[in-house]
């Protein structure tokens, strides 16, 4: 079997003086589609944020290997050149600065990185005018201030183009479906779809069941109170649609272990 | 800085003897009146409400060379090139020294009615023309600087637009230091007048050729008839080592419209005074300001408006970028009197500081006398935001790359307010080159 894309081994992380994450075990390989799913404050976003390497994350003890490379050792901006993505949950506003012009110097970077040769403005053009086909904007949306003023939706669908452009090899999405009308959602689930590719893994962070009507995962893990309680297939993902999170709550601590083995695939997919 | 003032005043005795015998007996009597009034202000202290965060010591005690030589110090075109935005076509008045080169001038882009030429000329020639405004405009009231120029007014920029006309090109004015032998002291006095319904773009650039000591104490009086619209851009390029001074003085009638950009680029003290007086019902400005403030300078901009009739509308935007050890000051005062009612304006004032040592003071306030008027008013200043750097260095920006972007968002509004596409090109290209940044300056939004 290929190697693992992702490597989570007994992560726990920090925020403040808060122990969020309290000892994550997770395997994605090539062409996997992972959800992580779980109740507001259980860490979803926390082990999101610490993969793409935000500061006020702090990795207490564990790993992460990315392709066998020690990711906590990489700077924010080295995980993207070597091809991690988060869609963030709440993208930043950059006032003064076009959505062109940002790509284009983040693309740039990432493959002056690569040793492939950098855009000129017009062939910087033409991608994005293709990438723009998947999100379903039009041109002028590049030339507005990143994110500044965007709505919710067009934030998400920001990300998603951004995603469409620099093509990662793990894309990390937290809550990217969260507050999205229909229309939208099906967008962002498209964007995903289209990047989805055999040597390339997904990660979606989730709250709710409904994206993965557009996204089937492989594989679904929930998360509680830092630490996976369940994993399975994609039915576990409508058992909790159906039952909710106060269902494992019922089940008792004793039902919750992690990594649980009851489906094959959580097998594989955690240790 | 008793005696300081005195070698100012004996200065002026020469001066009297050997110029202004010969000029026009108003221009002495101007001259005159302000020598009196320097002597009674002085030059200012940190008592001095207005020159708080400003001192002049160091402007004050250094012994400038005060020079009548109209000559061009070798000064040659092709060094002037490189502030020309890449548009020596422009018309332009070239000024070394405060005096005005035909040699380095070109205004064969001018259509034939327009005038514009230099002040010196205009004195002898058309004397009652500029008696009727100069002097007119800039209050010498509290202000030293101004006094003194006025006291040795000789030469600058006039331009004099008639009823209706119009100028496409901007009219771009040079003021070059040059002081390979001695600190020199310049003085350049310019006034623009613009007549009913007329507009025009102007630009002033104060440069210097080395990085030389020198001073630059200019004064520009610009008053805008009915109707009439004026695009007046200020570039602070002074060396180094360089002092700059400046005041400009508007006055504005009925429904005429001022767009203004002040860039303070470098000097070791530059200060610069910008005094908006809206004499009309009507009139409206737009004040645009950048600074951007390195180790060893202090920037000082100090801008008045003064909504003293009815329904005028003033927005004004500055913004600074303090590095290094840089310091700077924004002291910007909104005077709405008694009668101005529906007058609408507002200011902000924002400040990045790039650095733990950098110093920024900032004064925005609002006096208002009237009851039925917008106004609003804000001043900021802050660090660049450290979660916008993490976003920016999650898409692959290396941290100096993101702090880069985020550097040039910061300042890309006020550039982008500038209504002239090569000075915003070279402006773009100069933050870049100030603030050794790695990212391409080509494309902002």
């Amino acid at each position: 079997m290929a190697k693992p894309m992702l490597e989570i081994k007994n992560l726990h992380v920090t925020v403040g003086e808060t122990e969020i994450l309290k000892g994550i075990d997770l395997v994605v390989n090539p062409g996997e589609v992972h959800a992580i799913m779980g109740p507001n404050g259980s860490g979803k976003s926390t082990l999101a944020r610490a993969l793409a390497g935000h500061p006020s994350y702090v990795i207490t003890e564990g790993k992460v290997l990315y392709e066998g490379k020690d990711l906590l050792e990489m700077d924010p901006d080295k995980r993207a050149k070597e091809g991690v993505f988060l869609a963030f949950q709440y993208p930043t506003d950059i006032p003064g600065v076009s959505n062109a012009y940002f790509l284009k110097a983040a693309l740039n970077e990432i493959r002056e990185y690569r040793g492939l040769e950098e855009f000129d403005a017009v062939d910087f053009l033409k991608l994005l005018r293709e990438k723009l086909k998947v999100i379903d904007m039009d041109e002028d949306f590049i030339n507005r201030p990143v994110n500044e003023g965007f709505s919710g939706g067009e934030k998400k669908r920001n990300e998603i183009l951004q995603m469409a452009v620099l093509e990662p090899k793990l894309a990390v999405l937290d809550e990217t479906d969260s507050g999205l009308d229909i229309d939208a959602l099906k967008i962002v689930a498209s964007g995903v779809t289209w990047l989805k590719r055999p040597d390339r893994a997904i990660v979606l962070v989730t709250h709710y069941q409904r994206i993965l009507n557009y996204i089937i995962p492989d594989f679904v893990h929930v998360l509680w109170d830092g630490r996976f309680v369940k994993s399975g297939g994609k039915e576990l993902a409508f058992q909790l649609e159906e039952k909710g999170y106060d269902w494992l709550k019922a089940s008792g601590p004793t039902g919750l272990r992690p990594g649980g083995a009851e489906a094959e695939p959580a097998s594989r997919s955690s240790r | 800085m008793v005696a300081e003032k005195e070698s100012y005043l004996t200065t002026f005795e020469g001066f009297e003897k050997r110029v202004s015998a010969k000029d026009p007996s108003w221009v002495r009597s101007l001259r005159k009146g302000a020598i009196e009034r320097f002597a009674n202000l002085g030059f200012p202290t940190a008592k001095d409400e207005e020159w708080k965060y400003t001192r002049v010591e160091p402007i004050v005690r250094t012994p400038f060379k005060f020079s009548l030589d109209p000559s061009t110090n070798g000064v040659a075109l092709s060094q002037i090139e490189s502030f020309s935005f890449g548009s020596l076509k422009w018309p332009r008045l070239v000024f070394v020294n405060g005096f005005y080169s035909a040699k380095l001038s070109d205004l064969s882009g001018l259509s034939g009615k327009v005038k514009v030429g230099s002040l010196r000329e205009a004195i002898l020639k058309e004397p009652a023309r500029v008696e009727q405004h100069l002097g007119r405009y800039a209050s010498l009231e509290k202000n030293a600087f101004g006094a003194l120029n006025t006291a040795f007014v000789l030469d600058g920029a006039f331009i004099d637009l008639g009823v209706g006309e119009s100028v496409s090109e901007p009219i771009h004015l040079i003021f070059v230091s040059s002081s390979p032998e001695g600190a020199v002291l310049s003085q350049p006095r310019n006034l623009i007048v613009a007549g009913k319904g007329s507009s025009a773009t102007v630009i002033e650039s104060y440069v210097s050729l080395a990085d030389e000591v020198y001073f630059t104490n200019a004064v520009t009086e610009i008053v805008l008839d009915e109707g009439a619209k004026l695009d007046h851009n200020k570039l602070i390029r002074e060396s180094e080592k360089g002092f700059h001074i400046g005041a400009t003085h508007v006055c504005g009638k009925k429904g005429s419209f001022l767009s203004s950009s002040s860039i303070a680029w470098s000097g070791r003290i530059a200060r610069n005074n910008l005094r908006v007086l809206f004499d009309a019902e009507g009139s409206e400005c737009a004040l645009n300001g950048l600074y951007v403030v390195s180790t060893g300078q202090h920037v000082d901009n100090s801008i008045l408006i003064d909504h003293a009739k009815p329904s005028c509308t003033s927005n004004e935007l500055y913004k600074g970028i303090v590095n290094g050890r840089g310091t700077a000051v924004f002291n910007g005062k909104i005077i709405v009197r008694e009668d101005a009612q529906k007058t609408d304006a507002h200011q902000v004032n924002k400040n990045l500081l790039l650095s733990e040592e950098a110093t920024v003071d900032t004064k925005p306030h609002l006096e208002i006398f009237a009851d039925d008027v917008k106004c609003t008013h804000g001043a900021a200043v802050g660090q660049l935001d450290e979660e916008a750097i993490f976003y920016l260095k999650s898409r692959g920006l290396r941290e100096k790359s993101a702090r880069d972007v985020l550097t040039y968002g910061f300042a890309s509004d006020v550039i982008q307010r500038i209504k002239i596409a090569p000075v915003q090109k070279e402006l773009n290209r100069l933050l870049a080159e100030r603030l050794q940044m790695e990212v391409a300056s080509e494309v902002l939004s």
